[in-house]
């Protein structure tokens, strides 16, 4: 880990009684990255992001961030951090300037520079106009805009973003994405969860969590690269069931995933093996049957790497 | 420890108490509504309690005397028994509540000693109004006796030097009309104080746990103290607003005298409020839902008040554990001070002790509130 890392997270474990919810995670993040953390539900991201930021003890390893250790100095690590919880968790009974004048105050943020700071935030969630408005009556977007907006009006140097984007139209997702990399270009280190695949690819690195374990970590084109061993083959058959049970007898196929209406095959040539397998269907009786070679999504390589990593553990990355 | 986060602490929470206007009214009202519920609802049966006399010498004096508990309005005599035995029946079936028994040598004893020996028999299922009822008639008795003693040294044409204390006297002292009011109305005051407090504040913690603006919330600097300060801070405000509200009722609407001072009145107030809204904010620390946070704030308050305050139930008729328990109960010094700051005017010097006690009271609760809080989600 080198000393420029903001967060160092270093065979982090966290049990609630029996259940091992996070099982030895080991990461850095530098100074101006911005970290997604993607994995399914129960995966153990916001137990993680509680952990650093204070909020739970760690049952084992070690955690610090801005250089101050979670377990022994979370006063020290709450001073430096902002954190925007998984629900929302402003005052919907306050107005916005209400509301950010309440954090600001907490955070002792300096009187002399409070209005320009209230005002730079209200900008930035481009809520001008709205500043008097019950926060309670904002659409989603605006009120997720609103939560980073308080998150960073102390100006810390390490954000944690705990799915922020959940239950967002598109537009605003971008939008709020725009916001986290201007964040990440002035120098602030940016730890943020979803589950949104297409949303990993905005991250610098990407770790991939499933039930507590660190499956995968790299930057997007690595981890695709990486974890997609063949090619790509979206299949469209009538009867999933009995059609991956045909293609995954099939030579060559490697591995099969369910996506929607389609699945993913993947293959040692893609090129080859789609005539072959289109015909294998057939003669099954399937009729439309259609195949296409596709490029693997952030989704495959998701798919793949926990199918691998639930038939043996110590294969993950 | 900083002000600022105290402050903003402060602004958000009166902020948020302005603009939920139902529970503001709830809040200012509820005291309001208790105190006649219980000012009423105690008070009144307290009056025309019915009585039997047996009359055992028939004397002049005798006869004088029950005049005087037909004339009181907190007796109406309803028969005169005519043996022992019909004591127990009439007490059973209700017909009343308490029998006079004069003695055959009652006017005797009275002459030569100033005070004559009566039996009364109360009906004890409802220890309240028995109890009341007991002094009632140590009062009418007393005052019969006192009237008789003037009469006695009037006639020798003497100056009434020192009259006989009579032991029942002292009962009723401060309360020389003789209203139970007098009695109860402080420690209803008290009773509301406590339940009230114990509510605005019983919410405040559970809220954000339920909302979920807690968890934002402990991610932040804040300190245990500072939010304990901070968010005690508008509910004082709205809790010296209700004892202003429940101490006008009963000057104003119950006639209770009011001889002591207004400021020894809220000094001694404002360390009560500080004690029920600590109780309010600790339950709420730990029970983190509204509803199961607000019953457990009202049991916690509304039961030793009632039960273990001397308000309903006379301390030292209790057991002596259970007397040794009302130490605990601050609704046990509150009671005290506000009766006797109403009815005999006392001020800080007088009540030193119960102040005090009240005082330390609120000191330690403040402490355990502002240790209570634990700024993590495990
Ligand atoms: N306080 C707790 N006590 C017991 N189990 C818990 C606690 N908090 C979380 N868990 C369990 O730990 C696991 C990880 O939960 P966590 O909330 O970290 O997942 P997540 O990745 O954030 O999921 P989601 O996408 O649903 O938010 C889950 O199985 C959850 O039930
Ligand atoms: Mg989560």
């Amino acid at each position: 880990m080198t000393s420029e890392s903001r967060i160092t997270v270093d065979g982090l474990i966290k049990r609630f009684g029996d259940f091992v919810a996070l099982d030895g995670i080991s990461f850095a993040v530098g100074a101006g990255e911005i970290m997604g953390f993607l994995g399914p539900n129960g995966a153990g991201k916001s137990t993680l992001i509680r952990i650093l930021c204070g909020l739970l003890r760690p049952s084992g390893g070690q955690a610090s961030v801005a250089g101050i250790d979670v377990a022994s100095d979370p006063e020290g690590v709450r001073r430096r951090i902002g954190y925007m919880s998984q629900k929302f968790s402003l005052y919907g009974d306050l107005s916005v300037v209400e509301n950010l004048r309440f954090f600001g105050g907490i955070y002792g943020v300096p009187r002399s520079a409070l209005d320009g700071q209230v005002a730079f935030v209200v900008e930035m969630a481009g809520l001008q106009g709205r500043e008097d408005s019950l926060v309670a009556t904002l659409a989603g977007g605006w009120k997720q805009r609103l939560a980073l907006g308080a998150a960073i009006l102390h100006r810390p140097s390490v954000l944690f973003l705990d799915e922020p984007t959940s239950g967002v139209d598109p537009q605003s997702r971008r939008r709020f994405w725009d916001l986290i990399h201007r964040l990440g270009a002035d120098g602030v280190s940016v730890l943020v969860s979803t589950h949104y695949m297409d949303e990993a690819e905005y991250c610098n690195r990407i770790a991939l969590i499933n039930r507590g374990r660190l499956i995968t970590l790299g930057t997007p084109h690595e981890i695709k690269a990486r974890s997609v061993a063949g090619e790509l083959l979206a299949v469209e058959a009538e009867d999933v069931g009995r059609a991956i049970a045909a293609l995954r007898e099939a030579p060559g196929v490697r591995n099969v995933a369910v996506f929607g209406r389609l699945l993913h095959v993947v293959v040692d040539d893609a090129a080859a093996r789609a005539s072959e397998l289109k015909a294998r269907l057939n003669a099954l009786g399937m009729a439309g049957v259609r195949t296409e070679r596709i490029l693997p999504t952030m989704e495959d390589s998701f798919v793949h790497l926990v199918g691998r990593a639930g038939r043996s553990p110590e294969g993950a990355a | 420890m900083r002000l600022r986060r105290i402050k903003a602490i402060a602004v958000k929470e009166g902020l948020q108490i302005v603009r939920d206007p139902r529970s503001l009214m709830i809040a200012l009202l509820l005291p309001l509504m208790q105190m006649f519920m219980f000012g009423y609802g105690v008070s009144l049966d307290v009056q025309r309690i019915p009585l039997c006399v047996l009359d055992n010498e028939a004397s002049q004096q005798s006869r004088d005397l029950i005049g005087r508990f037909a004339a009181s309005r907190y007796f109406s005599l309803v028969r005169a028994l005519g043996g022992q035995r019909d004591i127990a029946p009439r007490l059973d079936d209700g017909t009343c509540r308490i029998v006079l028994v004069i003695p055959s040598d009652f006017s005797r004893s009275l002459n030569d000693t100033g005070a004559g020996r009566l039996q009364a028999l109360l009906d004890g299922t409802d220890s309240n109004t028995a109890n009341i009822a007991a002094n009632y008639a140590k009062a009418v008795v007393s005052a019969f006796s006192i009237s008789l003693q003037l009469e006695t040294v009037q006639r020798k044409g003497g100056v009434p030097q020192s009259l006989t204390p009579v032991d029942v006297e002292a009962r009723v002292w401060f309360n020389e009309e003789l209203e139970s009011r007098n009695f109860i109305v402080p420690g209803i005051v008290a009773l509301v104080m406590a339940i009230v407090g114990a509510q605005l504040t019983s919410l405040t913690i559970a809220r954000e746990w339920e909302r979920g603006t807690m968890e934002l919330l402990i991610s932040t600097p804040v300190q245990p103290m500072e939010l304990m300060i901070g968010k005690l801070l508008p509910y004082f405000c709205v809790g010296l607003a209700d004892a202003a509200i429940c101490l006008a009722l009963a000057v104003f609407w119950f006639d209770v005298p009011f001889r002591g001072t207004v400021a020894t009145l809220f000094f001694t107030t404002s360390l009560f409020l500080l004690v029920v809204l600590s109780i309010g904010y600790i339950v709420s620390v730990s029970i983190r839902s509204q509803v199961g946070a607000s019953q457990i704030a009202l049991l916690l308050t509304m039961l030793p008040t009632t039960l273990l305050s001397g308000f309903a139930f006379p301390i030292d008729q209790m057991p002596a554990l259970v007397q040794g328990v009302t130490f605990l109960v601050s609704a046990r010094y509150y009671i005290l001070i506000l009766k006797a700051v109403f009815l005999k005017g006392s001020g800080l010097t007088a009540l030193a002790l119960p102040i005090l006690c009240l005082a330390l009271y609120a000191l330690v609760l403040v402490v355990l509130a502002a240790r209570a809080f634990r700024k993590t989600l495990d």
